[in-house]
């Protein structure tokens, strides 16, 4: 009987885990000894950061648009099907389309999603970039906007906490460009009582949006929105009026995780280090499912991906694993259409951003073009 | 104190990214009302901001205690 390794999800961090063990477990999956399945709910892999890009037609939709099964090493078997019960005491996934798939070894990396229905009103009345067709939605919104205030917040929790800063950012460009900076006043919120998360690119922050004329409240938690009225209101009793709304909505995990019984809001617990789901063994948890305390971006599960693949592919060929995770999270921050910055960081080194230059935003450009190498896992 | 029943406690010490006061944001807004949360921060600042934010919201601060190289913040959930 062959060694059965299940992976839920087909985003960055369970394609780059699914790629890498490929490699470490090759020729025990070419003799039959393991078998790889993945079960994913598209056919299709998005590069989600490109949806930033989107908004500004900087990037088309087939751009960041690929077949999962063209990223998968031949040796993964790729099933289309919607996970709908992870059942860890019988260790087996059942899906919507009435499979079972047992496991020996699972790796659970079922992702977030917006939930905008959290917020009332804000599905009618708010625009977001956190979809491809919500960036559409928004791209042909900024064409037809011909002045007024443009309001941007962000819901708890998120993914890719800096984009908020980058779309803050691009408009910022974008409006000078169409020489509209004097209809518009761009207004950014935040959750918190800083510009950002990180303390040092909160810092570095302020005096960007002072000499850019952008205004900014924090402790700002979207409540609800009045479409009608174009106003946005806080949990901290504030409203805003506005012409225009973008938001980051809150997000969710995967309901197949509640479904199970393995996470309120569909977040599973998992130790920071090992990223083993609490209790089981056998069990790996990987990219923005995990409830670690920790940014969920691509490059979180990407790192996350590389030391779940080594823990595992060790725990098959030898029966132990000792590679742990550092909380590595590298970010690159687009600070118009022509800078970025990028920060890095782990569970003991504190970020510190460095000054924007045209190199970065080059290389962040150059990595939207490379993200299919390390989606591969080649990179 | 001694008695304090702790329904959920969140380890954001050493969490830079998303931080600790939007840890307690995230579990105020999930978690029932009634239930006593607790976030263990390595930041000083959390002392702080918590405390600010729960006021400004309404939300009920229960205490805050240092423990050597981190800090205990604990806060009901009340509507």
């Amino acid at each position: 009987m062959p060694k059965r390794i299940v992976i839920v999800g087909g985003g960055a961090g369970g394609t780059i885990t699914a790629n890498l063990l490929a490699r470490n477990l090759h020729y025990q999956l070419i003799n039959g000894e393991v078998v790889i399945n993945m079960i994913t709910d598209t056919p299709n892999h998005v590069y989600q950061p490109g949806f930033l890009y989107v908004v500004f037609d900087k990037v088309r939709s087939d751009e960041i648009i690929r077949k999962q099964r063209d990223l998968l090493d031949s040796h993964v078997n790729l099933f289309v099907d919607a996970a709908e019960k992870i059942d860890r005491d019988n260790k087996v996934v059942i899906t919507k389309g009435g499979k079972e798939f047992p496991y020996d070894y699972l790796v659970v990396a079922t992702g977030s999603r917006i939930v905008p229905e959290e917020i009332p009103g804000l599905s009618e009345g708010g625009h977001w970039f956190y979809s491809l067709d919500g960036a559409k939605k928004l791209r042909d919104s900024l064409k037809d906007f011909d002045g007024g205030r443009v309001v941007i917040s962000t819901g708890v929790p998120h993914k890719c906490p800096v984009a908020p800063l980058e779309i803050t950012f691009m408009l910022y460009d974008y409006f000078k460009q169409k020489n509209m900076l004097d209809k518009v006043e761009i207004y950014y919120t935040y959750p918190i009582n800083r510009l950002h998360a990180l303390e040092p690119v909160s810092n570095w922050t302020i005096p960007q949006f002072e000499s850019k004329g952008i205004k900014y409240e924090v402790l700002f938690n979207m409540e609800e929105v009045d479409p009608a009225k174009k106003v946005l209101k806080s949990m901290e009793g504030s409203e805003l009026h506005y012409d225009l709304l973008i938001t980051v909505p809150p997000h969710s995990g995967s309901k197949v995780i509640e479904d199970s019984g393995m996470g309120k809001k569909g977040w599973v617990a998992t130790d920071k280090q090992t990223l083993n789901n609490a209790g089981y063994d056998n069990v790996y948890v990987v990219g923005d499912t995990t409830d670690i305390p920790i940014s969920k971006a691509g490059s979180t599960a990407h790192f996350e991906a590389d030391v779940v693949a080594e823990r595992l592919s060790s725990q098959v060929l030898e029966g132990c694993a000792s590679t742990r995770y550092d909380g590595k999270v590298v970010c690159f921050v687009e600070t118009g259409f022509d800078e970025a910055t990028y920060v890095w960081f782990n569970y003991k080194t504190p970020p510190r951003p460095t000054p924007p230059s045209k190199m970065l935003h080059w290389m962040k450009l150059g990595y939207n073009r490379l993200y299919w190498l390390s989606a591969k896992g080649v990179l | 104190m001694a008695d304090l029943k702790i329904d959920k406690t969140v380890d954001a010490r050493g969490a830079a990214c998303p931080g600790p006061l939007m840890e307690l944001i995230k579990t105020m807004k999930s978690e029932e009302v009634g239930t006593v949360i607790e976030i263990l921060s390595s930041e000083k600042g959390t002392t702080v901001d918590a405390p600010a934010w729960l006021k400004k919201v309404g939300q009920e601060l229960v205490r805050v205690e240092e423990r050597g190289d981190h800090w205990s913040i604990v806060a009901k959930k009340i509507k």
